[in-house]
């Protein structure tokens, strides 16, 4: 077996026994980068030569004994890396090196594990396919015409690729769950407050929530157990010690009880992907779940609760870019300079050739500055979003949106409640379809938006959410969808530990078509 | 028509911390630009805010201390607006929960008390400064600087009601409420540092009238005096404008110090929309009734009660305990010095007198004078007063002394041994003085023996002049009526 076909817990296992070298392993997810990035296009940055060093030291300490860690690792570039570049996969911050790292970017360096690079994702995780990508877009490994689904798409196409053991992701609305359906791997979100935020550039602040994507449910657990837990430089997160996460992996499901909300498998779910969830209940019956249909009334609205929440959130903390004090000024520099022209929202005509702009003089005032520098800075979807939540938090529409949006959030976390009462957790599929070509849906936000119909619920209520393999349709993997109720991570891991033992839809390989793209 | 005005006052004033509200940045004043920053307060990527307990503790002080309702759970909110100087593009304030609300403020103009309420006291993070024009710093007509320093400092913001009716009114609210927030350690309350910021509004309204007309809001004042002047010159400003058949407009206006004058700032014609919201990044704040009890009891004695304690345990007039209680240092200057020599009003009338002169004069604050570096601790004036008690020095040259002590930081006894100072309380040494004065002034002798007490004073005067003024004046007295 290749290194790059092992899991990242077998690799872990090999490390500490001495079997193969850090080295050897970053060379050989390195090698693997180098071979297929250019189809898949998963990373922003590779930190080769900082990964080779890292490995090099590592090695050397390990001589005199064994040493922890050792595994490669990808973050998706909405995690601040101190001194390497972090964009968010926006062109305002292109160029940014940020003075800090995030907790979860510490914690995982501080135990040793290493990383291989950034991964690409919708600017500001604002998007489902990776197309809104400042920069350029992903490829699903699956069909490299199709799209890896988003925000976190980079690192969910890198780890379907082989290209690293395992990736962070961070879900807003799903955007670790969805794409982890499209590129046929396992997606944690866990509860709202487990996993620091602190480093995390920042786009709703009530939902954002980082998780591992990784091949298989074992890992996952491993990773949660390394990122989870409370961070006093995170005031909303969890005063709660996180449990050794990897003690939950026993296939002991007998005599739990799911529910199957009926709002999430009815319109608009492709019936190849409903399909596959029931075949998936089925699985579980057989391990002695008790599936049963049952309803979360609120979920209807759940879309539109997001669509005000998010943005109006969205508005706010991207406020900061604005050219001030760091990444890109308009009249400063070059930046941004390259990367296709972007149509602008409301039909204006696109910016002038980026190029040109380096030779214009700087901003004759500051509102010139903020206004160019955004203009130019921001792709279409983040300006559109920051359009609505500026809208919805205006005085006269607070009550009307904002306000409404967060009282129906509460009803929405009531029927949760309700249900977990009766339920040990719920299941669902990820998304309504399976991946769709790139391009499909660029000019159809409100279509774009419908792909996160599944995962939203569960951001909104803060529920821990689990994504898996269950399956395929026209060759293309389906995603099931765990929720549990908060704090729950270890009964959802149990859960896909269990269906894990019992398919192998996760060990399957993506044919990684040949296509070139960049 | 007779109008009268309404002011109301919205007071930021800088918490006494250590640390930022959101970050562990120092708060020094006057550190170079942009020195005293981090990711958290330069607004980076992914940075979040943690509350900073001791804050919330400063807080909770001075919402009590102006008798407000302090409430168990307040709420954080992001006030959105775009300016260089506020790093997130946002505040982080506090908008309709509030850390406290309801407090009032009693003051005494004109020797009547008057109740000033008090809406709110909510706290937020202050913002860095610009710098325009080359007004500092190097800025220039092209472009402007920021200075982060003060960026996420602590404060609070204390917005009254509009109960006060005059400037003077206005200006005794700002007094009192910077000696009550000082006697509560919250802040070090300085105007001209920008620890505390005072903005009024004033409105006219026909006397008799309960609507309130259109208020105008001041900034720039730098000092009590000039609240008080900004708002005379406003209310006449306003009146010349009604009083020709014009209208005030809801406006902001700067004060000039130099001129003497308000000018516009920028009008407003809606009301700003700031887009609040709660502030996802903090949970609610939730207090323990037992915290705030335990912060009530800790609060220390306020003004009122210390002015009434002067009087009763020091036996001091009442404008002297009023003089002295102004501000808590002074008072614990007081109190301190009397400890070490148990005169009260003696201490009273030099620190009344000499001291509070020398203060003005150097500018230095009465917090300075207690503090290590003083140059004129209670100890030197205790020591000043027992040079004099014990007639040492007479009462004019302890000014002397004071002066340079307090200028130099030496001990008043070094002063008075090193340059001979000490007065002549030897009688035999002065008894031959005496002797010769008598016999070189027949005149004046024959005087005094013919009954004419005044011819005395001549033949002390002689004596002083004899010994530089150095001669004990009552020992002297003595001497003459014992010779003559």
């Amino acid at each position: 077996m290749k290194l790059i076909d092992r899991t990242a817990s077998q690799l872990a296992t090999l490390l500490q026994d001495g079997e193969v070298t850090r080295s050897e392993v970053v060379e050989a997810f390195l090698d693997r980068i180098d071979a297929v990035d250019e189809s898949v296009a998963a990373f922003l940055h590779v930190t080769a030569d900082r990964a080779r060093r890292l490995a090099r030291a590592a090695d050397k300490a390990a001589e005199g004994g064994a040493t922890p860690g050792g595994v490669p690792f990808a973050l998706k570039d909405n995690m601040c890396t101190r001194g390497i570049p972090t964009t968010s996969g926006s062109r305002i911050l292109e160029g940014y090196r940020p003075p800090y790292s995030a907790t979860v970017a510490s914690r995982l360096e501080d135990a040793g594990f290493i990383l291989l690079g950034k991964t690409n994702l919708d600017e500001f995780a604002m998007g489902s396919s990776t197309e809104n990508s400042g920069y350029f877009p992903t490829a699903n490994p699956w069909d490299l015409r199709r799209v890896p689904g988003g925000s976190s798409g980079g690192s969910a196409a890198a780890v379907a690729a082989f290209e690293v053991p395992f990736a962070l992701g961070s879900d807003t609305g799903g955007s670790i769950r969805q794409p982890a359906s499209f590129c046929g791997v396992v997606g944690l979100k866990p509860t709202y407050g487990l996993v620091s935020r602190y480093g995390l550039v920042a786009f709703a602040s009530s939902l954002d929530q980082i998780g591992p994507i990784t091949r298989d449910v074992t890992d996952a657990a491993m990773v949660l157990n390394l990122i989870a837990g409370p961070d006093p430089l995170d005031s909303t997160s969890a005063r709660v010690r996180a449990p050794d996460y990897t003690q939950a992996l026993v296939p002991d499901v007998d005599g739990l009880v799911a529910g199957l909300p009926k709002e999430l498998f009815g319109e608009g779910i492709d019936p190849e992907v409903k399909a596959r969830v029931s075949e998936a209940a089925g699985v579980l019956g057989d391990l002695g779940v008790q599936v049963e249909e049952c309803s979360l009334p609120h979920a209807t609205y759940a879309l539109d609760m997001y669509y005000i929440i998010a943005p109006a959130e969205a508005s706010s903390n991207l406020a900061r870019y604005d050219g001030t004090r760091y990444g890109f000024r308009y009249g400063v520099g070059e930046s941004p300079a390259e990367g296709p022209a972007r149509p602008e929202p409301g039909g204006e005509d696109p910016p002038p050739g980026l190029a040109a702009e380096a030779a214009r003089p700087g901003p004759a005032d500051l509102l010139e500055m903020y206004v160019e520098t955004r203009r130019r800075g921001f792709g279409p979807e983040v300006k559109r979003r920051i359009m609505l939540g500026t809208y919805v938090l205006s005085a006269g529409y607070y009550d009307a949106y904002y306000l409404r949006a967060q009282k129906a959030r509460t009803l929405l976390r009531q029927d949760f409640e309700r249900a977990f009462s009766r339920y040990d957790f719920l299941i669902s599929p990820t998304c309504p379809t399976v991946a769709f070509p790139l391009g499909e849906k660029v000019d159809d936000p409100l279509q774009m938006y419908l792909a996160d119909l599944c995962t939203i619920p569960a951001s909104l209520a803060g529920l821990p959410a689990l994504s898996l393999p269950c399956g395929f349709s026209q060759g293309l993997p389906v995603g099931l969808q765990l929720m549990g109720p908060p704090f729950s991570e270890e009964l959802l891991l149990r859960v896909g530990f269990a269906y894990e033992q019992r398919t192998d839809h996760h060990t399957k390989r993506p044919p990684l078509l040949g296509v070139k793209r960049r | 028509m007779n109008y009268e005005a309404v002011i109301a006052l919205e007071v930021h004033v800088e918490l006494a911390t250590r640390s930022k509200i959101f970050c562990g940045c120092p708060t020094t004043f006057g550190a170079e630009p942009n020195t005293q920053v981090c990711p958290i307060c330069l607004g980076h990527p992914g940075v979040l805010p943690v509350l900073n307990r001791r804050a919330v503790e400063l807080a909770v002080r001075a919402a009590l201390a102006l008798n407000c309702e302090v409430h168990p759970e307040s709420v954080f909110a992001r006030k959105n607006y775009f300016y260089p100087d506020l790093p997130k593009g946002y505040q982080i304030t506090q908008y309709d929960r509030p850390l406290a609300t309801g407090g009032h403020l009693d003051l005494e103009v004109g020797g009547e008390v008057r109740r000033v309420r008090i809406r709110r006291v909510h706290l937020e993070e202050d913002t860095g400064k610009s710098f325009h024009g080359g007004d500092a710093h190097g800025s220039s007509p092209e472009h402007s600087l920021v200075d982060y320093n003060r960026a996420g400092v602590p404060l609070i913001e204390i917005v009254s009601e509009p109960d006060c009716r005059s400037p003077a009114e206005a200006g005794a609210y700002v007094e009192e409420l910077r000696s009550v927030l000082e006697y509560a350690g919250v802040s070090d309350v300085r105007m001209e540092e920008g620890s505390l910021r005072c903005e009024p509004n004033v409105s006219l309204r026909p006397v008799g009238s309960e609507r309130l007309g259109v208020p105008v809001e001041l900034k720039n004042l730098n000092s009590i005096r000039a609240v008080e002047r900004a708002l005379v010159y406003e209310i006449e400003r306003q009146s010349a404008l009604l009083a020709a058949g014009g209208e005030v407009r809801r406006e902001t206006r700067r004060w000039d110090e130099g001129s003497g004058t308000t000018r516009l700032m920028r009008v407003k014609e809606t009301a700003d929309d700031y887009r609040y919201f709660p502030e996802p990044d903090l949970l609610p704040l939730g207090l323990d009734a037992a915290w705030i009890e335990s912060i009530r009891r800790s609060l220390p004695e306020l003004r009122a009660a210390r002015r009434e304690r002067l009087v009763r345990d020091y036996g001091l007039p009442p404008y002297d305990a009023a003089v002295l209680t102004a501000s808590r240092s002074l008072a614990d200057y007081f109190e301190e010095t009397v400890r070490l020599t148990g005169d009260p009003k003696t201490v009273s009338n030099w620190l009344m007198g000499d001291v509070m002169r020398l203060l003005n004069e150097t500018g230095v604050g009465a917090s300075v004078l207690r503090g290590r570096d003083s140059t004129f601790p209670p100890a030197s004036l205790a020591e000043l007063v027992a040079l004099v008690q014990e007639g040492t020095i007479s009462g004019k040259m302890a000014k002397e002394v004071l002066e340079e002590a307090f200028r130099t930081g030496r001990s008043p006894r070094d002063l008075v041994r090193e340059k001979g100072l000490s007065q002549i309380s030897d009688t035999a040494e002065l008894e031959a003085v005496v002797d010769r004065v008598i016999e070189a002034s027949p005149a004046a002798v024959d005087e005094f023996r013919a009954g004419k007490e005044k011819a005395l004073g001549f033949l002390v005067g002689q004596v002083m002049k004899e010994t530089e003024g150095k001669a004990n004046p009552k020992l002297v007295n003595e001497l003459l009526r014992k010779k003559l």
